[in-house]
Protein backbone atom coordinates (compact mmCIF):
# COMPACT_ATOMS: atom_id res chain seq x y z
CA UNK A 1 0.00 0.00 0.00
CA UNK A 2 1.20 3.48 -0.79
CA UNK A 3 1.77 5.81 2.09
CA UNK A 4 -1.03 8.39 2.34
CA UNK A 5 1.30 11.34 1.77
CA UNK A 6 -1.59 13.66 1.04
CA UNK A 7 -2.51 13.52 4.75
CA UNK A 8 0.86 14.85 5.89
CA UNK A 9 0.28 18.57 5.44
CA UNK A 10 -3.31 18.59 6.79
CA UNK A 11 -2.15 16.58 9.83
CA UNK A 12 0.70 19.01 10.45
CA UNK A 13 -1.66 21.99 10.16
CA UNK A 14 -4.15 20.34 12.53
CA UNK A 15 -1.34 19.68 15.02
CA UNK A 16 -0.16 23.28 14.77
CA UNK A 17 -3.75 24.45 15.33
CA UNK A 18 -4.16 22.15 18.33
CA UNK A 19 -0.97 23.35 20.02
CA UNK A 20 -1.65 26.98 19.20
CA UNK A 21 -4.87 26.71 21.18
CA UNK A 22 -3.54 24.36 23.85
CA UNK A 23 -0.43 26.42 24.58
CA UNK A 24 -2.39 29.68 24.49
CA UNK A 25 -0.54 31.18 21.52
CA UNK A 26 -3.85 32.70 20.59
CA UNK A 27 -6.16 34.63 22.90
CA UNK A 28 -8.21 32.25 25.00
CA UNK A 29 -11.76 31.66 23.90
CA UNK A 30 -11.31 33.23 20.46
CA UNK A 31 -10.17 30.23 18.48
CA UNK A 32 -11.73 26.85 19.29
CA UNK A 33 -9.55 23.73 19.34
CA UNK A 34 -9.83 21.10 16.58
CA UNK A 35 -11.46 18.72 19.05
CA UNK A 36 -14.03 21.33 20.02
CA UNK A 37 -14.90 22.01 16.42
CA UNK A 38 -15.31 18.29 15.72
CA UNK A 39 -17.57 17.86 18.74
CA UNK A 40 -19.75 20.84 17.80
CA UNK A 41 -19.87 19.70 14.20
CA UNK A 42 -21.04 16.25 15.27
CA UNK A 43 -23.85 17.72 17.40
CA UNK A 44 -24.73 20.09 14.60
CA UNK A 45 -25.11 17.15 12.24
CA UNK A 46 -26.48 14.34 14.41
CA UNK A 47 -27.76 16.05 17.56
CA UNK A 48 -31.41 16.50 18.37
CA UNK A 49 -32.96 19.49 20.08
CA UNK A 50 -34.27 17.23 22.89
CA UNK A 51 -30.80 16.05 23.92
CA UNK A 52 -28.95 19.36 24.04
CA UNK A 53 -29.67 23.01 24.47
CA UNK A 54 -27.68 23.91 21.35
CA UNK A 55 -29.97 25.72 18.93
CA UNK A 56 -27.86 24.28 16.09
CA UNK A 57 -28.36 20.61 16.99
CA UNK A 58 -29.47 18.56 14.01
CA UNK A 59 -29.86 21.49 11.63
CA UNK A 60 -26.76 20.84 9.50
CA UNK A 61 -28.39 18.80 6.78
CA UNK A 62 -31.20 21.32 6.35
CA UNK A 63 -28.79 24.19 5.92
CA UNK A 64 -26.54 22.18 3.61
CA UNK A 65 -29.61 21.39 1.53
CA UNK A 66 -30.65 25.05 1.34
CA UNK A 67 -27.21 26.18 0.23
CA UNK A 68 -26.65 23.31 -2.20
CA UNK A 69 -30.04 23.81 -3.82
CA UNK A 70 -29.33 27.53 -4.28
CA UNK A 71 -25.92 26.81 -5.75
CA UNK A 72 -27.29 24.21 -8.15
CA UNK A 73 -30.18 26.42 -9.24
CA UNK A 74 -28.10 29.54 -9.69
CA UNK A 75 -25.29 27.63 -11.37
CA UNK A 76 -27.73 25.76 -13.62
CA UNK A 77 -29.39 28.99 -14.77
CA UNK A 78 -25.95 30.54 -15.33
CA UNK A 79 -24.80 27.58 -17.45
CA UNK A 80 -28.03 27.55 -19.48
CA UNK A 81 -27.63 31.22 -20.33
CA UNK A 82 -23.83 31.48 -20.53
CA UNK A 83 -23.06 28.49 -22.78
CA UNK A 84 -25.40 29.50 -25.65
CA UNK A 85 -24.39 33.14 -25.24
CA UNK A 86 -20.69 32.24 -25.28
CA UNK A 87 -21.21 30.14 -28.40
CA UNK A 88 -22.95 33.10 -30.05
CA UNK A 89 -20.28 35.63 -29.04
CA UNK A 90 -17.47 33.34 -30.19
CA UNK A 91 -19.17 32.36 -33.42
CA UNK A 92 -20.85 35.49 -34.72
CA UNK A 93 -19.10 38.83 -35.15
CA UNK A 94 -22.44 40.58 -34.81
CA UNK A 95 -23.22 38.88 -31.49
CA UNK A 96 -19.71 39.71 -30.28
CA UNK A 97 -20.15 43.39 -31.15
CA UNK A 98 -23.59 43.52 -29.56
CA UNK A 99 -22.99 41.62 -26.34
CA UNK A 100 -19.30 41.26 -25.57
CA UNK A 101 -18.55 44.92 -24.58
CA UNK A 102 -21.40 44.86 -22.07
CA UNK A 103 -20.20 41.59 -20.57
CA UNK A 104 -16.64 42.90 -20.31
CA UNK A 105 -17.79 46.15 -18.68
CA UNK A 106 -20.01 44.47 -16.12
CA UNK A 107 -17.60 41.64 -15.34
CA UNK A 108 -15.18 43.66 -13.15
CA UNK A 109 -18.05 44.65 -10.81
CA UNK A 110 -17.46 42.34 -7.83
CA UNK A 111 -20.34 40.09 -7.02
CA UNK A 112 -20.37 41.54 -3.47
CA UNK A 113 -20.98 45.01 -4.90
CA UNK A 114 -24.26 43.77 -6.39
CA UNK A 115 -25.59 42.79 -2.97
CA UNK A 116 -27.48 46.01 -2.06
CA UNK A 117 -28.89 46.18 -5.57
CA UNK A 118 -30.06 42.55 -5.39
CA UNK A 119 -31.74 43.05 -2.02
CA UNK A 120 -33.39 46.29 -3.16
CA UNK A 121 -34.78 44.62 -6.29
CA UNK A 122 -35.49 41.08 -5.12
CA UNK A 123 -35.91 41.56 -1.35
CA UNK A 124 -34.73 39.22 1.39
CA UNK A 125 -35.76 36.18 -0.62
CA UNK A 126 -34.26 33.30 -2.56
CA UNK A 127 -34.37 35.36 -5.73
CA UNK A 128 -31.65 37.66 -4.36
CA UNK A 129 -29.36 34.72 -3.68
CA UNK A 130 -30.07 33.10 -7.04
CA UNK A 131 -29.38 36.37 -8.81
CA UNK A 132 -25.98 36.77 -7.15
CA UNK A 133 -24.98 33.12 -7.61
CA UNK A 134 -26.14 33.05 -11.21
CA UNK A 135 -24.41 36.31 -12.07
CA UNK A 136 -21.18 35.22 -10.39
CA UNK A 137 -21.09 31.86 -12.16
CA UNK A 138 -22.17 33.41 -15.48
CA UNK A 139 -18.96 35.32 -16.21
CA UNK A 140 -16.36 32.54 -16.14
CA UNK A 141 -18.65 30.23 -18.14
CA UNK A 142 -19.42 32.78 -20.85
CA UNK A 143 -15.80 33.94 -21.14
CA UNK A 144 -14.38 30.41 -21.38
CA UNK A 145 -17.06 29.25 -23.82
CA UNK A 146 -16.29 32.24 -26.07
CA UNK A 147 -12.60 31.49 -25.85
CA UNK A 148 -13.16 27.82 -26.67
CA UNK A 149 -15.22 28.66 -29.74
CA UNK A 150 -12.66 31.15 -31.05
CA UNK A 151 -9.92 28.58 -30.50
CA UNK A 152 -11.51 26.08 -32.90
CA UNK A 153 -8.89 24.90 -35.40
CA UNK A 154 -9.45 26.62 -38.76
CA UNK A 155 -8.55 23.43 -40.62
CA UNK A 156 -11.35 21.53 -38.86
CA UNK A 157 -13.82 24.22 -39.94
CA UNK A 158 -12.54 24.01 -43.50
CA UNK A 159 -12.70 20.22 -43.45
CA UNK A 160 -16.33 20.34 -42.30
CA UNK A 161 -17.29 22.89 -44.98
CA UNK A 162 -15.51 20.83 -47.62
CA UNK A 163 -17.59 17.80 -46.59
CA UNK A 164 -20.78 19.77 -47.06
CA UNK A 165 -21.64 20.78 -43.48
CA UNK A 166 -23.78 23.93 -43.20
CA UNK A 167 -23.44 26.55 -40.44
CA UNK A 168 -25.79 24.75 -38.02
CA UNK A 169 -24.02 21.42 -38.45
CA UNK A 170 -20.62 23.07 -38.06
CA UNK A 171 -21.72 24.75 -34.84
CA UNK A 172 -23.18 21.55 -33.38
CA UNK A 173 -20.68 18.99 -34.66
CA UNK A 174 -17.39 20.89 -34.84
CA UNK A 175 -17.42 24.11 -32.82
CA UNK A 176 -19.30 22.79 -29.79
CA UNK A 177 -17.23 19.61 -29.25
CA UNK A 178 -14.07 21.57 -29.92
CA UNK A 179 -15.05 24.17 -27.31
CA UNK A 180 -16.22 21.58 -24.77
CA UNK A 181 -12.92 21.37 -22.84
CA UNK A 182 -12.96 25.17 -22.40
CA UNK A 183 -16.62 25.07 -21.44
CA UNK A 184 -15.77 22.62 -18.66
CA UNK A 185 -12.99 24.92 -17.46
CA UNK A 186 -15.62 27.67 -17.28
CA UNK A 187 -18.02 25.40 -15.38
CA UNK A 188 -15.33 24.51 -12.81
CA UNK A 189 -14.50 28.18 -12.23
CA UNK A 190 -18.23 28.96 -12.20
CA UNK A 191 -19.13 26.46 -9.48
CA UNK A 192 -16.33 27.92 -7.34
CA UNK A 193 -17.76 31.41 -7.68
CA UNK A 194 -21.25 30.00 -7.00
CA UNK A 195 -20.17 28.74 -3.56
CA UNK A 196 -18.57 32.10 -2.77
CA UNK A 197 -21.73 33.89 -3.84
CA UNK A 198 -24.08 31.64 -1.88
CA UNK A 199 -22.24 32.34 1.37
CA UNK A 200 -22.24 36.09 0.80
CA UNK A 201 -25.90 36.06 -0.19
CA UNK A 202 -26.97 33.94 2.77
CA UNK A 203 -25.03 36.07 5.22
CA UNK A 204 -27.06 39.10 4.26
CA UNK A 205 -29.85 38.53 1.78
CA UNK A 206 -31.66 35.41 3.10
CA UNK A 207 -32.27 33.78 6.44
CA UNK A 208 -31.23 30.17 5.89
CA UNK A 209 -28.32 28.11 4.64
CA UNK A 210 -24.68 27.78 5.63
CA UNK A 211 -23.90 31.46 5.06
CA UNK A 212 -26.70 32.45 7.39
CA UNK A 213 -25.46 30.00 10.06
CA UNK A 214 -21.93 31.35 9.66
CA UNK A 215 -22.91 34.95 10.33
CA UNK A 216 -25.41 34.02 13.04
CA UNK A 217 -22.83 31.88 14.85
CA UNK A 218 -20.32 34.71 14.68
CA UNK A 219 -22.85 37.09 16.27
CA UNK A 220 -23.52 34.78 19.20
CA UNK A 221 -19.83 34.00 19.65
CA UNK A 222 -19.95 30.37 18.46
CA UNK A 223 -16.61 30.32 16.65
CA UNK A 224 -16.67 26.49 16.77
CA UNK A 225 -19.76 26.52 14.53
CA UNK A 226 -18.17 29.15 12.30
CA UNK A 227 -15.16 26.92 11.72
CA UNK A 228 -17.35 23.84 11.19
CA UNK A 229 -19.32 25.85 8.60
CA UNK A 230 -16.13 26.81 6.80
CA UNK A 231 -15.13 23.16 6.59
CA UNK A 232 -18.62 22.21 5.40
CA UNK A 233 -18.53 24.76 2.56
CA UNK A 234 -15.03 23.65 1.62
CA UNK A 235 -16.13 20.02 1.42
CA UNK A 236 -19.21 20.81 -0.63
CA UNK A 237 -17.21 22.98 -3.01
CA UNK A 238 -14.66 20.22 -3.40
CA UNK A 239 -17.32 17.58 -4.06
CA UNK A 240 -19.15 19.67 -6.65
CA UNK A 241 -15.86 20.34 -8.43
CA UNK A 242 -15.12 16.60 -8.46
CA UNK A 243 -18.51 15.92 -10.03
CA UNK A 244 -17.74 18.35 -12.88
CA UNK A 245 -14.27 16.87 -13.37
CA UNK A 246 -15.79 13.39 -13.47
CA UNK A 247 -18.38 14.48 -16.05
CA UNK A 248 -15.74 16.14 -18.19
CA UNK A 249 -13.55 13.04 -18.11
CA UNK A 250 -16.51 10.90 -19.14
CA UNK A 251 -17.39 13.21 -22.03
CA UNK A 252 -13.86 14.05 -23.15
CA UNK A 253 -12.29 10.61 -23.25
CA UNK A 254 -10.66 11.45 -26.59
CA UNK A 255 -8.60 14.08 -24.78
CA UNK A 256 -6.99 11.61 -22.41
CA UNK A 257 -5.97 9.57 -25.48
CA UNK A 258 -4.27 12.66 -26.86
CA UNK A 259 -2.41 13.26 -23.63
CA UNK A 260 -1.00 9.72 -23.73
CA UNK A 261 -0.08 9.82 -27.41
CA UNK B 1 -12.51 20.22 -65.48
CA UNK B 2 -10.52 22.76 -63.44
CA UNK B 3 -9.94 26.07 -65.14
CA UNK B 4 -7.80 28.86 -63.70
CA UNK B 5 -7.90 31.98 -65.88
CA UNK B 6 -5.80 35.12 -65.33
CA UNK B 7 -5.77 34.68 -61.59
CA UNK B 8 -4.02 37.14 -59.34
CA UNK B 9 -4.05 37.13 -55.56
CA UNK B 10 -2.90 40.01 -53.40
CA UNK B 11 -2.60 40.11 -49.65
CA UNK B 12 -2.30 43.17 -47.45
CA UNK B 13 0.41 42.75 -44.84
CA UNK B 14 1.32 45.58 -42.45
CA UNK B 15 -0.22 48.03 -44.89
CA UNK B 16 1.88 46.68 -47.77
CA UNK B 17 0.43 44.83 -50.70
CA UNK B 18 2.00 41.51 -51.45
CA UNK B 19 1.30 39.78 -54.73
CA UNK B 20 1.18 36.09 -53.91
CA UNK B 21 0.04 34.86 -57.30
CA UNK B 22 0.22 36.53 -60.71
CA UNK B 23 -1.01 35.64 -64.21
CA UNK B 24 -1.98 32.11 -63.36
CA UNK B 25 -3.52 30.28 -66.28
CA UNK B 26 -3.91 26.56 -66.11
CA UNK B 27 -6.38 23.80 -66.76
CA UNK B 28 -6.68 20.32 -65.38
CA UNK B 29 -8.55 17.92 -67.63
CA UNK B 30 -11.12 15.43 -66.43
CA UNK B 31 -9.42 12.46 -64.79
CA UNK B 32 -6.03 14.15 -65.03
CA UNK B 33 -3.55 14.11 -62.16
CA UNK B 34 -1.66 17.41 -62.03
CA UNK B 35 1.03 18.28 -59.52
CA UNK B 36 1.79 21.89 -58.55
CA UNK B 37 5.47 21.93 -57.72
CA UNK B 38 7.23 24.87 -56.16
CA UNK B 39 9.31 26.18 -53.28
CA UNK B 40 7.60 27.09 -50.02
CA UNK B 41 5.96 30.49 -50.17
CA UNK B 42 5.33 30.36 -53.92
CA UNK B 43 1.58 30.47 -53.41
CA UNK B 44 0.81 26.91 -54.51
CA UNK B 45 -1.35 26.28 -51.44
CA UNK B 46 -3.12 29.60 -52.02
CA UNK B 47 -3.93 28.46 -55.54
CA UNK B 48 -5.27 25.14 -54.24
CA UNK B 49 -7.32 26.96 -51.59
CA UNK B 50 -8.94 29.03 -54.31
CA UNK B 51 -9.93 25.92 -56.23
CA UNK B 52 -11.29 24.49 -52.97
CA UNK B 53 -13.29 27.66 -52.29
CA UNK B 54 -11.52 28.63 -49.04
CA UNK B 55 -9.96 31.67 -50.70
CA UNK B 56 -10.89 33.91 -53.63
CA UNK B 57 -8.82 35.51 -56.39
CA UNK B 58 -8.26 39.27 -56.38
CA UNK B 59 -8.54 39.19 -60.19
CA UNK B 60 -9.39 36.47 -62.66
CA UNK B 61 -11.57 33.41 -62.34
CA UNK B 62 -11.43 29.86 -61.03
CA UNK B 63 -13.98 27.52 -62.53
CA UNK B 64 -14.70 23.85 -62.04
CA UNK B 65 -16.91 22.12 -64.61
CA UNK B 66 -17.66 25.55 -66.05
CA UNK B 67 -18.93 27.05 -62.80
CA UNK B 68 -17.29 29.82 -60.80
CA UNK B 69 -16.30 28.73 -57.33
CA UNK B 70 -17.89 30.59 -54.44
CA UNK B 71 -17.53 28.28 -51.48
CA UNK B 72 -16.21 24.85 -50.52
CA UNK B 73 -18.28 21.89 -51.62
CA UNK B 74 -18.15 18.10 -51.39
CA UNK B 75 -17.74 18.25 -55.16
CA UNK B 76 -14.12 19.16 -54.41
CA UNK B 77 -12.68 16.96 -51.67
CA UNK B 78 -9.61 18.31 -49.90
CA UNK B 79 -6.82 16.37 -48.20
CA UNK B 80 -4.94 18.82 -45.97
CA UNK B 81 -1.30 18.87 -44.99
CA UNK B 82 -2.24 18.10 -41.41
CA UNK B 83 -4.87 15.36 -41.41
CA UNK B 84 -7.40 17.77 -39.76
CA UNK B 85 -9.46 14.91 -38.34
CA UNK B 86 -12.04 15.50 -35.63
CA UNK B 87 -10.21 14.21 -32.55
CA UNK B 88 -13.47 13.45 -30.69
CA UNK B 89 -14.72 11.11 -33.44
CA UNK B 90 -13.57 7.57 -34.14
CA UNK B 91 -12.02 6.62 -37.49
CA UNK B 92 -15.38 5.39 -38.78
CA UNK B 93 -17.21 8.50 -37.56
CA UNK B 94 -14.61 10.71 -39.21
CA UNK B 95 -14.91 8.84 -42.48
CA UNK B 96 -18.72 9.04 -42.64
CA UNK B 97 -18.86 12.66 -41.40
CA UNK B 98 -19.67 14.01 -44.88
CA UNK B 99 -22.57 11.76 -45.90
CA UNK B 100 -23.95 11.64 -42.37
CA UNK B 101 -23.92 15.41 -41.92
CA UNK B 102 -25.68 15.85 -45.24
CA UNK B 103 -28.44 13.58 -44.02
CA UNK B 104 -27.73 10.46 -46.08
CA UNK B 105 -29.06 7.25 -44.58
CA UNK B 106 -26.58 4.96 -42.87
CA UNK B 107 -27.60 2.04 -45.12
CA UNK B 108 -26.56 4.13 -48.10
CA UNK B 109 -22.99 4.76 -46.99
CA UNK B 110 -22.15 2.13 -44.36
CA UNK B 111 -20.96 -0.54 -46.78
CA UNK B 112 -19.09 1.97 -48.93
CA UNK B 113 -17.26 3.22 -45.83
CA UNK B 114 -16.07 -0.31 -45.04
CA UNK B 115 -14.90 -0.83 -48.63
CA UNK B 116 -12.97 2.43 -48.62
CA UNK B 117 -11.40 1.67 -45.24
CA UNK B 118 -10.33 -1.65 -46.76
CA UNK B 119 -8.77 0.12 -49.76
CA UNK B 120 -6.71 2.45 -47.59
CA UNK B 121 -5.71 -0.37 -45.23
CA UNK B 122 -7.60 0.76 -42.17
CA UNK B 123 -9.90 -2.22 -41.59
CA UNK B 124 -9.84 -3.13 -37.92
CA UNK B 125 -9.24 0.49 -36.88
CA UNK B 126 -12.85 1.67 -37.28
CA UNK B 127 -13.25 2.33 -33.56
CA UNK B 128 -9.83 3.85 -32.93
CA UNK B 129 -9.49 7.56 -32.28
CA UNK B 130 -7.11 9.78 -34.27
CA UNK B 131 -4.84 10.17 -31.24
CA UNK B 132 -4.26 6.41 -31.26
CA UNK B 133 -3.06 6.36 -34.89
CA UNK B 134 0.32 7.04 -36.48
CA UNK B 135 0.78 10.02 -38.79
CA UNK B 136 0.47 7.87 -41.90
CA UNK B 137 -2.70 6.20 -40.68
CA UNK B 138 -4.25 9.56 -39.83
CA UNK B 139 -3.58 10.78 -43.35
CA UNK B 140 -5.21 7.60 -44.69
CA UNK B 141 -8.34 8.57 -42.76
CA UNK B 142 -8.05 12.01 -44.38
CA UNK B 143 -7.98 10.36 -47.80
CA UNK B 144 -10.77 7.89 -46.95
CA UNK B 145 -13.18 10.61 -45.86
CA UNK B 146 -12.59 12.45 -49.15
CA UNK B 147 -13.16 9.23 -51.14
CA UNK B 148 -16.47 8.91 -49.27
CA UNK B 149 -17.61 12.19 -50.83
CA UNK B 150 -17.29 10.63 -54.31
CA UNK B 151 -16.20 14.01 -55.57
CA UNK B 152 -15.03 14.37 -59.14
CA UNK B 153 -12.16 16.58 -58.02
CA UNK B 154 -9.66 15.78 -55.29
CA UNK B 155 -7.38 18.54 -54.00
CA UNK B 156 -4.31 17.54 -52.02
CA UNK B 157 -2.18 20.10 -50.16
CA UNK B 158 1.19 18.48 -49.43
CA UNK B 159 -0.63 15.58 -47.82
CA UNK B 160 2.51 13.56 -47.15
CA UNK B 161 4.81 16.47 -46.32
CA UNK B 162 4.78 15.80 -42.59
CA UNK B 163 5.46 12.06 -42.85
CA UNK B 164 8.80 10.26 -42.58
CA UNK B 165 10.40 9.10 -45.85
CA UNK B 166 9.36 5.46 -45.60
CA UNK B 167 5.76 6.18 -44.68
CA UNK B 168 5.67 8.75 -47.47
CA UNK B 169 6.62 6.17 -50.14
CA UNK B 170 4.00 3.77 -48.81
CA UNK B 171 1.38 6.50 -48.93
CA UNK B 172 2.36 7.47 -52.47
CA UNK B 173 1.87 3.88 -53.62
CA UNK B 174 -1.42 3.74 -51.76
CA UNK B 175 -2.57 6.94 -53.45
CA UNK B 176 -1.60 5.57 -56.87
CA UNK B 177 -3.63 2.42 -56.35
CA UNK B 178 -6.60 4.36 -54.97
CA UNK B 179 -6.48 6.89 -57.80
CA UNK B 180 -6.25 4.19 -60.46
CA UNK B 181 -9.44 2.77 -59.01
CA UNK B 182 -11.40 6.01 -58.58
CA UNK B 183 -9.96 8.04 -61.51
CA UNK B 184 -10.71 11.45 -60.04
CA UNK B 185 -9.33 14.73 -61.30
CA UNK B 186 -6.48 15.51 -58.91
CA UNK B 187 -4.62 18.70 -58.12
CA UNK B 188 -1.69 17.80 -55.89
CA UNK B 189 0.50 20.44 -54.23
CA UNK B 190 4.04 19.43 -53.29
CA UNK B 191 7.61 20.70 -53.05
CA UNK B 192 9.03 17.20 -53.63
CA UNK B 193 10.16 16.68 -57.24
CA UNK B 194 10.15 12.87 -57.12
CA UNK B 195 6.73 12.80 -55.53
CA UNK B 196 5.34 15.06 -58.27
CA UNK B 197 6.86 12.96 -61.08
CA UNK B 198 5.89 9.64 -59.55
CA UNK B 199 2.24 10.57 -59.12
CA UNK B 200 1.26 13.08 -61.78
CA UNK B 201 0.41 13.08 -65.49
CA UNK B 202 1.63 16.65 -65.62
CA UNK B 203 3.80 18.78 -63.35
CA UNK B 204 3.34 22.56 -63.21
CA UNK B 205 6.53 24.14 -61.89
CA UNK B 206 5.91 27.40 -60.04
CA UNK B 207 8.16 30.39 -59.42
CA UNK B 208 8.74 32.09 -56.10
CA UNK B 209 6.99 35.33 -55.19
CA UNK B 210 5.10 36.49 -57.08
CA UNK B 211 4.00 32.96 -57.82
CA UNK B 212 3.60 32.15 -61.49
CA UNK B 213 3.54 28.96 -63.42
CA UNK B 214 6.95 28.72 -65.03
CA UNK B 215 6.47 25.60 -67.06
CA UNK B 216 4.16 22.65 -67.45
CA UNK B 217 5.88 19.32 -68.00
CA UNK B 218 4.13 16.19 -69.25
CA UNK B 219 5.09 13.04 -67.44
CA UNK B 220 4.75 10.28 -70.01
CA UNK B 221 5.48 7.35 -67.78
CA UNK B 222 3.39 4.21 -68.19
CA UNK B 223 0.68 3.44 -65.65
CA UNK B 224 0.09 1.67 -63.38
CA UNK B 225 3.18 3.06 -61.74
CA UNK B 226 5.09 1.71 -58.79
CA UNK B 227 7.89 3.09 -56.69
CA UNK B 228 10.51 1.23 -58.79
CA UNK B 229 9.85 3.64 -61.65
CA UNK B 230 11.85 6.28 -59.80
CA UNK B 231 14.99 4.26 -60.66
CA UNK B 232 14.33 4.28 -64.43
CA UNK B 233 16.36 6.42 -66.88
CA UNK B 234 13.23 8.21 -68.17
CA UNK B 235 12.33 9.23 -64.65
CA UNK B 236 15.83 10.42 -64.01
CA UNK B 237 15.87 12.53 -67.18
CA UNK B 238 12.61 14.22 -66.14
CA UNK B 239 13.97 14.76 -62.66
CA UNK B 240 17.05 16.55 -64.01
CA UNK B 241 14.86 18.75 -66.25
CA UNK B 242 12.71 19.83 -63.36
CA UNK B 243 15.69 20.25 -61.09
CA UNK B 244 17.33 22.60 -63.61
CA UNK B 245 14.13 24.69 -63.76
CA UNK B 246 13.91 24.91 -60.01
CA UNK B 247 17.59 25.73 -59.58
CA UNK B 248 17.26 28.56 -62.07
CA UNK B 249 14.33 29.81 -60.11
CA UNK B 250 15.94 29.65 -56.68
CA UNK B 251 19.05 31.42 -58.02
CA UNK B 252 16.85 34.17 -59.36
CA UNK B 253 15.09 34.44 -56.02
CA UNK B 254 18.41 34.51 -54.16
CA UNK B 255 19.83 37.24 -56.40
CA UNK B 256 16.65 39.27 -55.85
CA UNK B 257 16.92 38.89 -52.13
CA UNK B 258 20.58 40.03 -52.19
Amino acid sequence: MRAPWFLLVPAALAALWHFAVDLRWVAEGVVPSPAQVLRSWEIWIFGSAKMTISPYAGTWLDNVTYSTRRVLQGFGIAALVAIPLGLAIGWSRLAARLIDPTVQLLRPVPITAWLPFAIAVFGIYDASALFLIGLGAFYPIVVNTTHGVRDTNLLLLRAARMMGAGPAAILAKVVFPSALPSIFTGLRLGIGVAWTAVIVAEMIAVKSGLGYVLWDAYYVGRMDICVATMFSVGLLGYLSDRVIVWASKALLRWRSLEAHA
Amino acid sequence: MIEVAGVEREFAKNGRRIVALQDIDMTVGEGEFVALLGPSGCGKSTLLNMVAGFDHPTRGAVRVAGESIREPSPERGVVFQEPALFPWLSVMQNVVFGPKTRGERAEAYGLRALQILEQVGLRGFEDSYPAELSGGMRQRVGIARVLMLESKVMLMDEPFGALDAQTRSLMQELLLSVWERHQQTVLFVTHDIEEALLLADRVCVMTARPGRIKKSIDVRLARPRALEITASPEFNALRLDVLALIREESQRAASQAA
